[in-house]
């Protein structure tokens, strides 16, 4: 049977409340009764929270990727420089031999884990030395090269990518040979096309000639970046003389060794004792500086731009929510005065209104993360390489579609919560 | 069709000490002048006047939907002048049930789900606005369309899930407001018939009307003319 209401119970009426359950089934329903509505206005939010993820989930990925080829490369290098007494009092042609024993190569290739090493340096040449090609050849122009002395086994270790000819042999360094490699700017500045080295072409450099045997297109290490142009170890000692020990002095003679992975640190340990064992203090054994940082700062860049499309994604899906809760408010002034009428505060009208923009947002943000994560997984495997995905940044993602949407509901809540009951009421 | 449905039994639910309300102008309009009224419990009351003369101003009062520019109004003995918006609010909600002429029915809402509204914001719990919703389904007579939405219902169908809505919460007063605008003449007196049952199981109904055989039903006839309030017939019961 029902309560009978008597006079004076109306006293201490209790408030009128909207449960937290019932808000979110109100504006679920909301959604659900309306899906090609809530579909469309959630388009904006889905794109925004999708460039989102995608963006910064492309650049991990993409930044993971050169920076596994760095480490790689880092984790397979190392050079071992030569810090030998500097020549200060004898004359430039007259310094002492070179601090690595004659077999260094051989004596590196036994440490366990390296593919490669060999001997190079710097060949110091007087000021003014020309490069210049074979009077046959059209363009004797002289150019900014290095002249580098390189063992074969050092030839080896730059892991040099040829286009032409072959490299640098033992048999040639052995015997002295007046031989050269050469990348293909020196090739093209000096007019030497790497197609026609069948022809024996030259390279005169202070009046000596080298006759090239082989052109590289780049390198894994030492000859990187720079032109340069590589001679037999032994040729380079019979033409230029030793070069000068001591670090710092840009020409002092140093050893690269390409190892395994992960192979690099044993064998730096164990490689200035190896060489020379009387004096390994000798050999300063180093890795190469972390590239890290530059890569960091380039894929920086390129995310911040991204990341700025995203924001105005985002915000063309906040004024794609706004707008069509402000609609919804519009159209729906017959069923705010409904609510009114049994029962509903104003905060409790705006509340639902709210409630139903940041479902939307919220869903639309799900969805977008959903999207971009796709997206990410797609392109790291149409690469080839490792998806790489922050959770820190991939699982509050949809809730920045919540955030999108709880700010674009405020405005169209705050009408909805001024309509009058009677207004709405009197609308139909 | 049984009604099991019973409203409060004794004292004054409605009682106005020279109420009025103007609109602001310029030039103020005055809706209603000073009217004194009081409505009894188990009182089946039809306010009647032609388009203009106050009906839905007066209704809007009575709802508390709108607030007097004059005197006051007790509800259940409580004067709603006094009472702060929240409180005007919880007694709309628990106190009043609205009958609409344009039935005002959620679309996209099954007719069990338009009845749920009413008890949303009264703190109480689903199951029980479900059980209370079925119920007065049940007693007027739509037990077996509880998820039917307002789209496949006839008029006279859609009124009932509307006063379904209006009785769920058991209020004290049923304010109709031109019940049978939008019914045809046999809809119409289903529907009057159905008001009738519910005020002879103790419910006390105010209808608001410009329709002299709707107004017939009621034992009491107040007239409304250019704001004027005036008793016209304490009738016996039609």
């Amino acid at each position: 049977m029902p309560r009978p209401f008597l006079p004076g119970q109306a006293a201490g009426l209790p408030r009128p409340r909207l449960a937290a359950r019932d808000a979110t089934a109100e504006a679920v329903a909301g959604i659900v009764q309306r899906p090609g509505r809530a579909a469309l206005t959630m388009l904006g939010t889905v794109l925004g929270v999708g460039a989102f993820v995608a963006v910064l989930g492309m650049t991990a990925t993409g930044a993971g990727q050169i920076s596994r080829q760095f480490t790689v490369l880092q984790d397979t290098t190392v050079t071992v420089q030569d810090n030998g007494p500097a020549n200060d009092v004898a004359p430039p042609g007259a310094n002492p031999p070179v601090g690595f024993p004659a077999d260094a190569d051989a004596v590196a290739r036994r440490i366990n884990g390296v593919t490669a090493a060999g001997v190079w340096w710097p060949v110091a040449l007087p000021q003014g030395t020309t490069f210049t090609g074979s009077l046959a050849l059209s363009a004797p122009a002289s150019q900014t090269t290095d002249l580098l002395a390189a063992s074969p086994g050092a030839v080896q270790a730059m892991g040099l990518r040829m286009t032409a000819g072959s490299p640098l042999t033992a048999y040639e360094n052995d015997t002295s040979q007046h031989v050269a490699m050469i990348d293909t700017a020196t090739a093209a500045a000096l007019g030497i096309s790497p197609a026609r080295l069948a022809s024996r072409p030259a390279v005169f450099v202070d009046g000596i000639a080298y006759t090239v045997v082989g052109v590289y297109s780049s390198a894994q290490r030492v000859v990187t970046n720079e032109s340069a142009m590589l001679i037999p170890e032994t040729t380079a000692l019979a033409d230029f003389g030793n070069p000068q020990p001591g670090i710092g002095n840009q020409n002092e003679a140093q050893m690269v060794v390409a190892t395994r992975i992960g192979a690099a640190q044993a064998v730096a340990r164990q490689l200035a004792a190896a060489e020379l064992p009387a004096d390994p203090g000798r050999l300063v054994v180093t890795s190469p500086p972390n590239p890290q940082n530059l890569q960091s700062e380039v894929s920086g860049d390129l995310a911040g731009l991204f990341l700025i499309l995203a924001l105005v994604s985002l915000f063309i899906g906040a004024v794609g929510i706004a707008n069509t809760t402000l609609v919804a408010v519009l159209e729906r002034t017959e069923e705010i005065g409904l609510r009114r009428a049994v029962g509903a505060r104003p905060r409790h009208i705006a509340v639902q209104f709210l409630a139903e923009s940041t479902a939307l947002g919220t869903l639309g943000g799900l969805i977008g993360t959903c999207i971009g994560v796709g997206t990410v997984v797609i392109f790291a495997a149409a690469k080839d390489w490792t998806a790489v995905l922050n959770p820190a940044y991939t699982l509050p993602a949809p809730l920045i579609g919540s955030v999108v949407g709880l700010l674009a509901g405020a405005y169209p809540a705050l009408r909805a919560a001024r309509t009058s009951p009677l207004a709405a009421l009197r609308h139909a | 069709m049984a009604v099991h449905i019973t409203g409060r039994i004794a004292g004054p639910v409605i009682e106005l000490r020279g109420l009025a309300r103007t609109y602001p102008g310029p030039p103020p309009v005055p809706a209603l002048r000073p009217a004194d009224l009081v409505i009894e419990a188990g009182d089946y009351v039809a306010v009647t006047g032609p388009s203009g003369s106050g009906k839905s101003t007066l209704l809007h009062l009575l709802g508390l939907l709108d607030a007097p520019t004059e005197g006051s109004y007790l509800l259940d003995g409580l004067d709603t002048s006094a009472l702060r918006d929240r409180d005007r609010s919880a007694l709309r909600g628990r106190r009043i049930g609205f009958v609409f002429q344009a039935f005002h029915l959620l679309p996209y809402r099954t007719a069990l789900e338009n009845v749920l509204l009413a008890g949303l914001y009264n703190q109480t719990s689903r199951g029980d606005r479900i059980r209370a919703a079925a119920g007065a389904l049940d007693a007027v007579g739509l037990g077996h369309r509880l998820d039917a939405l307002p789209t496949t219902l006839s008029g006279g169908e859609c009124q009932r899930v509307a006063i379904a809505r209006a009785l769920v919460n058991r209020p004290s007063l049923l304010l109709c407001d031109e019940p049978t605008g939008n019914l045809d003449s046999r809809n119409a007196a289903a529907l009057m018939e159905l008001l009738d049952q519910l005020n002879a199981a103790g419910f006390t109904i105010v209808v608001i009307t410009h329709d002299v055989q709707v107004a017939a039903h009621a034992r009491r006839a107040v007239d409304i003319s250019d704001g004027v309030l005036s008793e016209r017939r304490e009738a016996s019961h039609a």
